[in-house]
């Protein structure tokens, strides 16, 4: 049976797609920020995860104000990184899961989540960044993706409470999968941020690193932070913090943090990246 | 700068993309979209006021793209994430661009980021003496 085994959670902000691309990421300058993914790098080599449920946020790229799904799921065989204005980035295409991909919205469906399905698509630095963070320079990314697109632009964003019981069906329906996979979970975007208005540049880092504390245990008090307290605490981005709720939801109660990294800024934003192995445990 | 009578009017400096942003915003975001192709890259440099008439858009909202005036297309339903691509294409930063917003200079902005950003205190609420007690 397909098992979820791990989850992951990462900013996704653009620039670090741009450094990598230009070759700079092994720069002194930048040290501070990708020296805290030299763990995670070393880590997923030895992980050789099947599936990755990506869970991110679309930037006006894949869908503009014509169609905004609240909750989209990606059942396609690939997704090509996406031409965001500068031209797409120079990183390999996207492989999907197409049969987990149907299996688990066929099971959300069911559970109550009445899913976007998303056959075709591009797929943008929320997606590939956090890619690229974890498995480097690579020609081929070493594993499946299933994409799992929150909107997070337009307000309101679905919410936390929501977010951590769409992770408990995403885990529901993985585990009733017949194929042995390895599957991984993770929550991209944040941590605190705002990018418009007089506020611009907002960082709480206290409030972001009680985020990350909570996140392992007491979650299900993150769950109730409104969007309202989000944007008002951590910026008007700050509230794409629900996608690591869905992360959450879809581990154990009981998880080792194995990993944690924290710094500011990178251009406008908190960077946050930690990873959690579920702990096994019978019944659960 | 305000979202009036919403649970997030008392937020200074901040302006929540909710139905009635988007609503208003419609078609500048659209026209912003369009510029994720590079003939409408090419089209819109050549002559913005041009193609700007195409799009069903405010006078108001055609006047602050060509004026670049980022808290302006905010105020008129922009969103940021669109809007970046009018700035994208002007071949500017994200934080350059976000920058034009506050009262900080490019330079002055990007200082202040490294120095670990614009703190909450006293950005919580937009009349910040007892409502800050609340925190």
């Amino acid at each position: 049976m397909a098992k979820i085994t791990c989850g992951l959670g990462t900013s996704h902000i653009p620039l670090l797609g741009h450094i990598i691309d230009k070759g700079d990421s092994g720069d002194e300058k930048w040290a501070p920020i990708f020296d805290g993914y030299q763990f995670t790098k070393k880590w997923i080599r030895e992980q050789k995860p099947d599936v990755v449920v990506l869970v991110y946020n679309d930037h006006a790229t894949a869908f503009d104000m014509k169609v905004i799904p609240t909750f989209a799921i990606g059942c396609g065989e690939e997704y090509h990184p996406a031409d965001e204005g500068y031209g797409a980035r120079p990183v390999p295409t996207v492989k999907g899961a197409p049969k987990l991909a149907w299996h688990i919205t066929e099971s959300l469906i069911k559970q109550g989540f009445d899913m976007t399905i998303v056959n075709e698509m591009d797929v943008d630095h929320g997606l590939t960044v956090p890619l690229s963070m974890v498995f480097g320079e690579v020609e081929e990314w070493p594993c499946q993706v299933i994409p799992l697109a929150v909107n997070t632009v337009v307000y309101p964003a679905p919410t936390g409470d929501r977010c951590l019981a769409l992770g408990k069906a995403i885990r529901a329906a993985v585990e009733q999968f017949p194929e042995d996979l390895n599957v991984q979970v993770w929550g991209t975007g944040g941590m605190s941020h705002q990018l418009l208005g007089e506020r611009a540049g907002l960082i709480n880092q206290e409030w972001d690193l009680a985020f990350l504390d909570d996140l392992k245990s007491d979650y299900e008090k993150l769950g109730a932070i409104s969007q309202v307290e989000y944007i008002r605490e951590s910026g008007t981005e700050g509230s794409e913090m629900v996608m690591w709720l869905i992360m959450r939801g879809a581990l154990n109660h009981e998880v080792n943090e194995i990993h944690r990294h924290y710094h500011v800024p990178v251009s406008n934003t908190a960077l946050g990246h930690l990873i959690y192995e579920n702990v096994d445990k019978k019944g659960e | 700068m305000n979202n009036n009578n919403k649970p997030y009017s008392d937020i200074p400096g901040t302006t929540v993309f909710d139905g009635d942003m988007a609503r208003i915003g419609f078609h500048l975001n659209q026209f912003c979209m369009s510029l994720m192709q590079e003939s409408n890259r090419t089209a819109f440099k050549q002559n913005e006021r041009a193609y700007l008439d195409k799009w069903p858009m405010t006078e108001a909202q055609k006047k602050a793209v060509i004026a670049r005036d980022f808290s302006q297309l905010i105020a008129l339903g922009g969103n940021i994430y669109y809007l970046v691509k009018i700035s994208s294409s002007d071949g500017l930063s994200v934080a350059a661009a976000v920058s034009t917003m506050t009262n900080l200079s490019v330079d002055e902005y990007i200082d202040m980021m490294r120095r670990g950003g614009r703190s909450p205190e006293g950005n919580r609420y937009v009349v910040s003496n007892t409502s800050e007690e609340k925190q």
